[in-house]
């Protein structure tokens, strides 16, 4: 039995913010239920009393002083935006 | 020889006495690169002028008798997902193609201080996502010792330099093995530091978690020095670690006796290649001879490493690379007429990632998404804590861990680059080290009868890379795999 369905693929796509081709869609809905299928092999442990690894270091929270700072020149941040106008990043209309 | 083909630490000590000047290093080796660039493509962005104009700053610090850093003057190749300020950061992608970074990343700022000579940015899988770097966007790499075979990945175009002596010294980073497996393909030192050990400030960023930026070298002691200029606590990673940087040229102590090395069952599997197996155990017994006490051990969660890797990178990968949507930096996609925002993004991201890119995004958000985060996502990073527990267990009775860093040596471009599964499986040997956060190098130990590099894994306890250094320190000194050149 598939894992992942074509339509699957669209809506994870859509999530995802990737427009994809009609080729595109058939290949990736192959390959991730091909990997899909072969990460089931996890279900074969029983972790229900295991606590999970987000990450390897005991860190909690890190502060820094609330001090402030220089930071990067809005010239020097603006100058590999796409588009930009009077000091900002241009972006295509957001509300209709 | 020709300068280019000697080691850091060899340069730096010819400098030092003012017997060469760094600018004629600098230009031999771009010498080199005019000679075999052609046919290897390791680069993706050379910086000659700069390079020139850097190394005789550093002839002028000499003459002028200032106190300089022992790497002064020596040319080094960035992997080009390392932010220089001025220079193009592409991340392989098309995406980033006219990305100038505006600032240094930390180990940069760094090797600045040191007067370090940067001659270019190399190639890789795009945004480091893959084991052959056949996924840039703009060139293949080809393993010097062999040009139809990959040079392995992400950091091909690091190791791929090193070995061909374009470069003294590189930046590579490692996030399942993207340091190691291209070090053991093209016959040279690649080390992973403990995750923290190194400050990710201006890399960018695949696996948050998992990644880590480290050397790759011709010899250990270049590896040491290289070391001690990186490493270290930095205000700009909350995540790395403020604990003391050892002088890491002191731990290069050619005696192993009594050391424990755990050799883990689970890397000796049936099926892997004849002559890596072999060669590693080889290795072994040599250590056993210099005094070195050997264990077999076991890591019983081996197996599942390469699901729990592939679940939480691109997970976390599909978190960071939300941020290439055309608006603040990289490409935008031209389509006429975006009709909204939303379109813009899509179209934008779907021009601009690679086939790889997409299928880890793509794998990513659905283990993320709802309905499914249970089941993948928290499944995998309780798995993490079983793989740490095996290791973190073993090192309760043994110094280092020993392995083969690859299952095979180098393999055909194109061999599998159509089946995604089978690639994954590249790093089966590398990715633990990743998920439990500890060091790890690769060094070479031996040739296949096709001449091609065979590589051994060292790792270790967290921050103990001085275990590393040492083990494998005595390793070189009875063994010359690692002067070995490839005929090109």
């Amino acid at each position: 039995m598939s894992k992942i369905t074509k339509k699957d693929v669209e809506y994870v796509a859509k999530l995802a913010r990737l427009k994809l081709s009609e080729k595109e869609k058939e290949k990736f809905t192959k390959q991730l239920d091909q990997i899909l299928k072969y990460v089931d092999k996890l279900n074969e442990l029983d972790t229900k009393k295991v606590k999970p690894t987000s990450h390897v270091l005991p860190l909690k929270n890190v502060f820094r002083e609330d001090k402030i700072k220089k930071s990067l020149e809005v010239e020097k941040t603006l100058e590999n935006a796409p588009e930009k106008a009077r000091g900002f990043f241009k972006v295509p209309k957001v509300i209709e | 020889m020709k300068l280019n083909e000697l080691t850091a630490h060899e340069i730096g000590e010819l400098i030092k006495k003012g017997e060469v000047s760094s600018e004629e290093v600098t230009k031999s080796v771009f010498k080199r690169i005019e000679k075999v660039e052609k046919t290897i493509n390791s680069f993706v962005t050379l910086i000659k002028d700069e390079a020139l104009k850097q190394a005789r700053l550093v002839d002028e610090k000499i003459r002028k008798k200032e106190k300089i850093s022992p790497l002064a003057g020596v040319p080094i190749a960035i992997k080009d997902n390392m932010c220089i300020d001025g220079v193009l950061t592409t991340c392989s992608s098309k995406i980033l193609e006219n990305f100038k970074s505006p600032y240094d990343a930390t180990v940069i700022k760094r090797l600045k201080e040191n007067d370090l000579v940067f001659i270019g940015k190399t190639n890789m899988d795009e945004f480091a996502m893959g084991s052959s770097t056949e996924n840039s966007a703009f060139k293949i790499t080809h393993n010097p010792w062999n040009l139809e075979t990959i040079p392995g990945g992400s950091s091909g175009g690091s190791a791929a330099a090193i070995a061909s002596d374009e470069a003294i010294l590189a930046l590579g980073s490692d996030t399942g093995g993207s340091i190691r497996q291209p070090a053991s393909l093209c016959g040279v030192v690649g080390l992973k530091p403990t995750y923290g050990r190194v400050s990710r400030y201006g890399l960018v960023a695949f696996a948050s978690s998992l990644d880590q930026i480290g050397p790759l070298t011709k010899d250990i002691r270049d590896c040491a020095l290289l070391m001690n200029l990186i490493s270290g606590y930095d205000e700009r990673d909350s995540t790395s670690c403020d604990y003391p940087v050892p002088d890491y040229t002191k731990s290069l102590i050619n005696d192993i006796k009594e050391v424990r090395i755990g050799v883990p069952k689970e890397y000796f599997v049936k099926g892997m290649d004849e002559e890596v197996e072999k060669s590693v155990k080889d290795a072994i017994r040599l250590l056993e001879k210099l005094g070195a006490k050997i264990e077999e051990i076991s890591l019983p969660h081996t197996e599942y490493a390469v699901a729990v890797y592939y679940l939480l990178a691109t997970a976390e990968a599909s978190s960071n690379l939300a941020r290439y949507e055309g608006v603040k930096y990289g490409r935008r996609s031209q389509v006429a007429g975006h009709r909204s925002l939303i379109e813009m993004y899509e179209e934008t991201r779907g021009e601009g990632f690679g086939d790889e890119v997409k299928r880890r995004i793509m794998l990513g958000t659905y283990a993320l998404s709802a309905g499914y985060y249970d089941a993948y996502y928290l499944k995998a990073q309780k798995v993490r804590t079983l793989v740490k527990e095996d290791i973190d267990k073993a090192f309760e009775k043994c110094d280092c861990l020993i392995t083969p860093t690859s299952p095979t040596p180098s393999f055909k471009i194109g061999e599998k680059i159509d089946d995604p599964l089978k690639m994954y499986l590249s790093d089966i040997f590398t990715i633990s080290t990743n998920l439990a956060g500890i060091p790890g190098i690769s060094i070479p130990c031996g040739f296949t009868k096709a001449d091609l590099p065979i590589g051994l894994q060292i790792l270790t306890k967290p921050f103990a890379e001085e275990t590393i250094l040492r083990v494998a320190h005595t390793y070189e000194q009875h063994t010359d795999w690692h002067k070995r050149k490839p005929r090109i």
